[in-house]
C-alpha cells in the first residue's frame, strides 16, 4: 500500500472513529489510536529505513500534513466537549440559592443600654466624665450631703428602701454629686455625668421600683442657670431631634437653688398638642438647677468661688420616648420577642 | 392643695380665667392637677313643682308639672319626697350631668322633658353626700327665684385647681399665702383679713394653765370662748370646706377647719367642759395609749408629742385629737389650741397614725404670726357664726423668737446667676410685688423676708425668687466657654457588651431585688450574708441579689411559658453581699445559653463546649490569652457537679461556668458568671506588632488512647513540657470512644505544630522532639500511642 491509500484510510477511519466520540475522555482515547506508539498516524513513517530519499520526503511531507489535520480535528472535538462537560458538570452543581443560611443568631442590645451609651458619647464630647457610684449608698450620700438632712419633708417624694439606718438602696444617681466633689481632692473644676440604676417604693405602668437615672455636674466659676439651659438645649436636640425646644419651670429640689423642671417640645406632635403630652404641646424631661451652696460647701467647695449647675433625667423614659415602648414595665420583662427587636444599629441622632 | 377661686377671691380680686390662673400659677414653679368646675355640669335651673300625680303604670313615679319660669314642663320624677309647691334643681332636655346628657323621653307612656336633680347627681364627691342628698332630689329654699341659675344661686358655681405643691411652699397651703403668690405674679394687692371680736369681761387669766414639758412645741396658744350653739354652717362655709375637700360636720368644727384653711395654722378646739382647766404638752410614754377621734385605739411611742390632762394624753399633737374632749353636739365651751410643733415629729408621728390635713402642713413648718392670726380669726367667726362670747386674756407659752429673716444680695449676684441682664428697678418691682421689704445701697440689696416664707433664707432663694417672677423660660440657653478638656468613659463593658450581642446573645435587664431564696446562689463562697431590704414591697423582692443567674433562670421560665426555648442571653449588672460587718457591691457578667444557638439547616444545640466558648472569646478578646484556666468544681451547689468549673485568672477565682443542676431545673440549661471587677483588675499586655516568621512550620498528627477519666489538658500539658520551644501549637483535633478502644477508653487526637522562627527544621530534628512527645505521654500518664 502505498502512503496515499494509507492516508486515505486513516482519513476514513477518523471520520468514523469521530461519529462515536461522546466524551473529553474518548478524544484521550483517539489520540492514543493515532499517536500511541502504535498508533496509525505513527505507523506512516516507522518504516522510513526502507525507503529511498525521495520517498522519504513524500511519506514525511504526507505524513506530516495528516498529522496536523488529524490533530487538529482531534483537539477541536476535544476542546468542544470539553467545554460541554464543564457545563453539564455546572448545571448538575446548581443549588437552591433559596435554603437558610448558617450563621449565628444575631444577638441583641438592651434599649435601656443603649441610651446610656447615647447620653455618655454626647456629654463625653463635650468635655464629661462618666463616673460610676454605688446603688447601695450610705444616707449620708444619698440626702445629707445634698441638702436633705433627716426627717426632711421632701424625703417623703422618694419613697427609700432601707438595708439598715445607715445604709440605703439609693433614690436618686444625685448621690454620685455628693461623691464626685468629696473625691477631688484637688478642688478642682467638675464636669461628670453617672448614668445609673436607682430605686424607689414605688410600681405601677409609668413607674418601676428599679429603674435609671442619669445626673450630671458641673462646677466652675461663674455657671450660671443660662449656661445649663444652653447645654440642655444641645442635649435635647441630640436625644430627641433637632427640632426640640427646651422650656424652663421654677421648681423645687433641696440640693439645688435656684430649680428648674425642663420640659421639651413633644417629639410625637411637635408641640401642638397630642395624648402623649396630654394636649399641652410639652414633655417634662428633667430636673435641674443651680448647685445649692450647701451642697457646694459639704462637698469641700467654697460657695463664694465656685457655682455649679446639675440635672438629672430619667432613661427609662428616654428609651420610652425613642423607640415607642408604651409601658415602662416591657423593659424589664426580658420578653424574648421584646429583645430581639433590637438587633440592629440606631439611626443617628433622631427619634422619628 | 385644693384652691377654690371664690375663696381666694375673698382676698385677691384678679380678672383672668381660672384656667390661665393655673396655668400662671405653673409658670411660676406651682403645679396644678386639674382645674374644674366644682359643679361640672352645664346650666341647672330652679324650678317650681306646681303639680305632681301619681304615675298611672307606676307604684312609684310621678308626673310633674314644673315651671321653669320660661315655660311649664312635664317630668316624670320618681323621688320620693317629690310635692306639688317645692322649689327643685331641673336639668331640661341636652343638659349635661357627670351621669350623662339628659334626654327627652316617654317614661311608661308618659312625656318626660328633663330631670329633677338629687344633690348626688352634680358631682360632688360622695364624701359629702348626706343620706338626703342620696335618697332624694334637693328642695330649695322657698326664696328661690324660680328660672334663675340653681348652682349660682346655692353658692356652688366656683371653680376648683388641685395643685401639686412642691415640699418648700407650706405657706401656700393657705389661702391667704394663695393669695400673695397670686398677687406677686398679676401685681395685686393682698386684702385686709377680718381679726374683729369683743371680748367678755372674765378672764382667763389665772384660770388655765399651761405646762410646756417638751421642746418639741416652741409655741402655743389657749384662748376660751363660751356659749357657743352648735349647728349647721352658714353656705358659703360648707361650699368652700367642700371646694377644698373638706366634709361640713358643724359650725365650730367647720371654722376650725376654714381658719386653717385661711392661714395655713391647723387648730384644735377641745370641749372646755370636759377638758378641765390644764394642758400639758409632753412626749409620750412608750407604749401609753390613746383612743383618737376616729375611735381607735392608738399606741404611742417617746417620739410622739402628745396634748394631755394630768390624768391622760387628750390629743396626738399636730395629728389628731383625742376622743373624749371632742367638740360634740352639746358642747357650749370651748378651748382653743393654736400652736406649732416640731416638723420632725409630726412627720414621724403622722407617717405612723395618718397623714392629715393638719399634719401635712405642721410637717412644712409654720409662720408663727399665723398663729396669732388664727386664733384672733376663730374668734371672730366663732362670734359671727356660733354664738360665741369670746373669753378675754390669752394663755400663751413662746419659746422662740418671731423675727423676719434679712438676706443681702446684689444685683450683680442676680445676674450672673441667673444668665441674664436685668436692670435694678425690675428687680426691685419684682420684691415689691412679692411684698419683700427692700433697702438698696450702692446694688446691694437687704432683704426682709415676712415670716409667712419660711423657704427663704439665703440669697440663692432671692435669686430664685427674682427669676421665677420675671419669668424663668425668659433666660437665653447660652453655649458655655468652658476649658477643652476630654471626656472620658469606661468603654471596656461596652465592648464586652457588643462582644456578646455579635455572639448572638440578647442583653436582658432584671431587678436587683430578688426573694431571699436567690440570695447566695451559683458561688462558691461561703463565709458572706445576704444584704436584705427593712421595708420591702413583698416578699419577691426583699433580697437584693448576689448573683445575676437567678434573674437569668427567671428570663428563661418566661420565655418557656411562652413557647421560646432557645435562649441565649447576658446582662452586666451589680451583685450584693455583706461580709464581715461591711457591705459589698460588685459589677458581674451573667451569661445564660439553652436550646439551638444557630442560623441553618444544621441545628447547634448549647453544651457546655458552646459556652465555654463564649467564655473564651471574651477572655481571649480582652487581651486574657493563656492566662486563665478551667478547673472542675462541684463546691456550687446550683450546678451539675460532673460538668461545672471555677473560672481561674492568673491564680484568683473570678467566675462559675457550667450546666445547671437538674434538681434547680430540668431543662439543659447552661451559665456562667463573672466578676468584672476582680478580671478588669488585672492588666492586659499591650497589643503589639510580632515579627512574621518567613521559616516554614512542620505539623505531626498524633493520637493517644486513655482512660476516660483522663482530660485533654493533663495530655496537653505534658505533651507541652516534653515539646519544649520548637512545639508552636497544641490543638485537639479529634475525640473518639467506641468499638476501636476499650469500653474505658478513649482516643484523643493532637495536632503539632512545630517551628523555629529563625530557620527551617529539618525532618530529624522534628521526629526526634515528636518521639520524646509519644514517650514522655506514655511514660507520664497511663497512655498508648494509637495507629504509631
Amino acid at each position: 500500500m502505498n502512503i496515499t491509500e494509507k492516508v486515505k484510510i486513516i482519513r476514513e477511519s477518523l471520520e468514523e472513529d469521530i461519529k462515536n466520540v461522546t466524551s473529553s475522555k474518548d478524544c484521550q482515547e483517539l489520540k492514543v489510536k493515532y499517536f500511541g506508539k502504535k498508533g496509525l498516524v505513527t505507523g506512516l513513517t516507522s518504516n522510513m529505513k526502507e525507503l529511498s530519499i525521495e520517498e522519504k520526503k513524500e511519506v514525511g511531507r504526507v505524513s506530516n500534513e495528516i498529522k496536523v489535520e488529524v490533530t487538529t480535528k482531534i483537539s477541536e472535538l476535544e476542546e468542544e466537549l470539553k467545554i460541554k462537560e464543564l457545563n453539564e458538570k455546572l448545571e448538575s452543581e446548581r443549588i437552591d440559592l433559596s435554603l437558610p443560611s448558617k450563621k449565628l443568631k444575631r444577638g441583641s442590645r438592651h434599649p435601656f443600654q443603649r441610651i446610656i451609651e447615647d447620653v455618655e458619647d454626647f456629654f463625653v464630647s463635650m468635655g464629661y466624665d462618666v463616673v460610676d457610684g454605688p446603688e447601695l449608698e450610705t444616707d449620708e450620700n444619698c440626702f445629707q450631703r445634698l441638702n436633705v438632712p433627716l426627717g426632711h419633708p421632701a424625703r417623703d417624694a422618694q419613697d427609700t428602701f432601707y438595708i439598715d439606718p445607715e445604709y440605703l438602696l439609693r433614690t436618686q444617681t444625685s448621690s454620685v454629686q455628693a461623691r464626685t466633689m468629696q473625691a477631688n481632692k484637688d478642688k478642682t473644676a467638675i464636669r461628670m455625668i453617672c448614668p445609673g440604676k436607682v430605686y424607689r417604693r414605688d410600681d405601677d405602668a409609668t413607674h418601676s421600683h428599679q429603674f435609671g437615672q442619669v445626673e450630671g455636674l458641673v462646677v466652675d466659676k461663674d455657671v450660671s442657670l443660662a449656661d445649663l439651659k444652653g447645654t440642655l438645649e444641645l442635649f435635647a436636640k441630640k436625644m430627641l431631634g433637632e427640632n426640640t425646644h427646651v422650656r424652663f419651670r421654677p421648681s423645687f429640689f433641696p440640693f439645688t437653688e435656684p430649680s428648674v423642671e425642663v420640659d421639651v417640645t413633644c417629639f410625637k406632635c411637635g408641640g401642638k398638642g397630642c395624648p402623649l403630652c396630654k394636649q399641652t404641646g410639652w414633655i417634662e424631661l428633667l430636673g435641674a438647677g443651680m448647685v445649692h451652696p450647701n451642697v457646694l460647701e459639704m462637698g469641700g467647695y467654697d460657695p463664694k468661688v465656685w457655682t455649679g449647675f446639675a440635672f438629672g433625667t430619667g432613661l427609662d423614659r428616654l428609651a420610652m420616648f425613642r423607640y415607642e415602648i408604651p409601658d415602662i414595665r416591657y423593659l424589664y420583662t426580658n420578653d424574648i420577642r421584646f429583645l430581639e427587636q433590637f438587633d440592629r444599629k440606631d439611626e443617628e441622632n433622631e427619634i422619628k | 392643695m385644693k384652691l377654690s377661686r371664690k375663696f381666694v377671691s375673698d382676698y385677691v380680686s384678679i380678672d383672668v380665667d381660672t384656667k390661665t390662673l393655673a396655668d400662671d400659677m405653673t409658670n411660676v414653679g406651682n403645679e396644678y392637677d386639674s382645674c374644674e368646675k366644682l359643679i361640672p355640669t352645664s346650666k341647672l335651673i330652679i324650678g317650681e313643682v306646681v303639680e305632681c300625680i301619681d304615675h298611672p303604670d307606676s307604684d312609684h313615679l310621678h308626673v310633674c308639672k314644673v315651671n321653669i319660669g320660661s315655660e311649664v314642663l312635664q317630668i316624670v320624677c320618681g323621688a320620693p319626697n317629690v310635692r306639688t309647691g317645692i322649689k327643685v334643681i331641673v336639668a331640661t332636655d341636652g343638659t349635661t350631668l357627670p351621669g350623662g346628657v339628659i334626654k327627652k323621653g316617654t317614661i311608661r307612656g308618659q312625656e318626660s322633658n328633663g330631670m329633677l336633680c338629687a344633690i348626688s347627681e352634680l358631682g360632688l364627691e360622695h364624701k359629702f353626700l348626706t343620706e338626703k342628698d342620696i335618697n332624694g332630689i334637693h328642695e330649695l329654699p322657698s326664696d328661690a327665684p324660680v328660672g334663675e341659675d340653681a348652682i349660682q344661686f346655692m353658692g356652688l358655681d366656683d371653680e376648683v385647681i388641685d395643685f401639686e405643691l412642691t415640699s418648700n411652699r407650706g405657706d401656700l397651703l393657705s389661702i391667704l399665702g394663695m393669695a400673695y403668690e397670686i398677687g406677686a405674679i398679676y401685681g395685686k394687692e393682698v386684702g385686709d383679713i377680718d381679726l374683729s371680736f369683743k371680748e367678755e369681761k372674765e378672764s382667763i387669766d389665772g384660770k388655765f394653765i399651761l405646762d410646756i414639758q417638751t421642746e418639741n412645741c416652741p409655741l402655743f396658744l389657749a384662748k376660751k370662748v363660751v356659749d357657743v350653739t352648735i349647728k349647721e354652717s352658714p353656705e358659703f362655709i360648707k361650699n368652700r370646706l367642700m371646694a377644698s375637700g373638706i366634709r361640713p360636720i358643724n359650725n365650730v368644727v367647720d371654722i376650725s377647719n376654714y381658719v386653717m384653711l385661711e392661714t395655713g395654722q391647723p387648730l384644735h378646739y377641745y370641749d372646755a367642759d370636759r377638758l378641765g382647766d390644764k394642758l400639758i404638752v409632753r412626749m409620750a410614754k412608750d407604749d401609753e395609749k390613746l383612743t383618737t377621734l376616729d375611735s381607735q385605739e392608738r399606741v404611742l411611742s417617746s417620739s410622739d408629742i402628745v396634748i394631755a390632762t394630768d390624768k391622760e394624753a387628750v390629743g396626738l399633737a399636730g395629728v389628731m385629737g383625742g376622743l373624749t374632749t371632742e367638740i360634740e353636739e352639746d358642747t357650749k365651751n370651748i378651748i382653743i389650741e393654736s400652736a406649732i410643733f416640731h416638723p420632725t415629729c409630726i412627720r414621724k408621728t403622722s407617717k405612723k397614725v395618718l397623714r392629715s390635713e393638719a399634719s401635712n402642713r405642721f410637717e412644712k413648718g409654720l409662720d408663727p404670726k399665723r398663729t396669732y392670726m388664727a386664733m384672733m380669726r376663730s374668734c371672730h367667726l366663732l362670734e359671727k357664726y356660733a354664738d360665741a362670747k369670746i373669753v378675754s386674756g390669752m394663755v400663751e407659752y413662746k419659746n422662740m423668737e418671731i423675727k423676719e429673716k434679712e438676706v443681702v444680695v446684689s444685683i450683680d449676684k442676680i445676674n450672673k446667676v441667673l444668665g441674664i441682664s436685668i436692670t435694678k428697678e425690675e428687680i426691685l418691682d419684682i420684691l415689691k410685688r412679692l411684698q419683700f421689704e427692700v433697702v438698696e445701697k450702692d446694688s446691694v440689696l437687704t432683704i426682709t423676708v415676712p415670716t409667712r416664707r419660711t423657704d427663704i433664707s439665703i440669697p440663692e432663694d432671692i435669686i430664685e425668687e427674682v427669676g421665677r417672677i420675671y419669668g424663668i423660660d425668659k433666660i437665653e440657653g447660652k453655649a458655655m466657654m468652658l476649658p477643652v478638656m476630654p471626656g472620658t468613659v469606661d468603654r471596656t463593658k461596652r465592648y464586652i457588651r457588643n462582644k456578646l450581642a455579635d455572639l448572638g446573645l440578647n442583653e436582658t435587664l432584671s431587678y436587683a431585688l430578688t426573694p431571699e431564696s436567690d440570695g447566695l446562689k451559683f458561688t462558691t463562697v461561703k463565709d458572706v450574708e445576704k444584704v436584705k431590704v427593712l421595708d420591702p414591697m413583698s416578699e419577691d423582692r426583699n433580697t437584693l441579689r448576689y448573683s445575676l443567674i437567678p434573674s437569668l433562670l427567671s428570663v428563661f421560665k418566661y420565655n418557656k411559658a411562652r413557647n421560646y426555648k432557645d435562649i441565649s442571653i447576658y446582662e452586666i449588672g451589680k451583685g450584693f453581699y455583706k461580709k464581715d460587718g461591711i457591705y459589698h457591691e460588685e459589677e458581674r457578667l451573667a451569661v445564660l445559653m439553652t436550646g439551638i444557638y444557630n442560623v441553618g439547616l444544621h441545628k447547634e444545640v448549647v453544651d457546655f463546649y458552646v459556652i465555654k466558648g463564649i467564655l473564651e472569646e471574651i477572655l481571649e478578646s480582652l487581651g486574657y490569652q493563656n492566662r486563665y484556666s478551667i478547673v472542675p468544681t462541684s463546691e456550687v451547689d446550683e450546678l451539675h457537679p460532673g460538668q461545672s468549673a471555677k473560672i481561674i485568672l492568673n491564680n484568683v477565682e473570678i467566675g462559675v461556668i457550667g450546666k445547671v443542676h437538674p434538681s434547680i431545673i430540668k431543662d439543659n440549661i447552661f451559665v456562667m458568671e463573672i466578676n468584672l471587677e476582680t478580671l478588669l483588675s488585672f492588666r492586659t499586655k499591650k497589643m503589639q506588632y510580632k515579627e512574621i516568621t518567613k521559616y516554614p512550620s512542620v505539623l505531626k498528627d498524633v493520637a493517644f488512647v486513655v482512660k476516660k477519666n483522663i482530660t485533654a489538658d493533663e495530655i496537653r500539658s505534658v505533651i507541652k513540657k516534653a515539646g519544649g520551644k520548637l512545639l508552636t501549637s497544641t490543638q485537639v483535633f479529634d475525640v473518639y470512644e467506641g468499638e476501636n478502644v476499650g469500653n474505658d477508653e478513649k482516643s484523643i487526637a493532637f495536632s503539632l505544630t512545630f517551628q523555629d522562627p529563625t530557620r527551617t527544621l529539618n525532618d530529624e530534628e522534628v521526629m526526634k522532639i515528636f518521639n520524646q512527645i509519644i514517650e514522655s505521654v506514655e511514660n507520664k500518664l497511663p497512655a498508648v500511642v494509637r495507629d504509631k
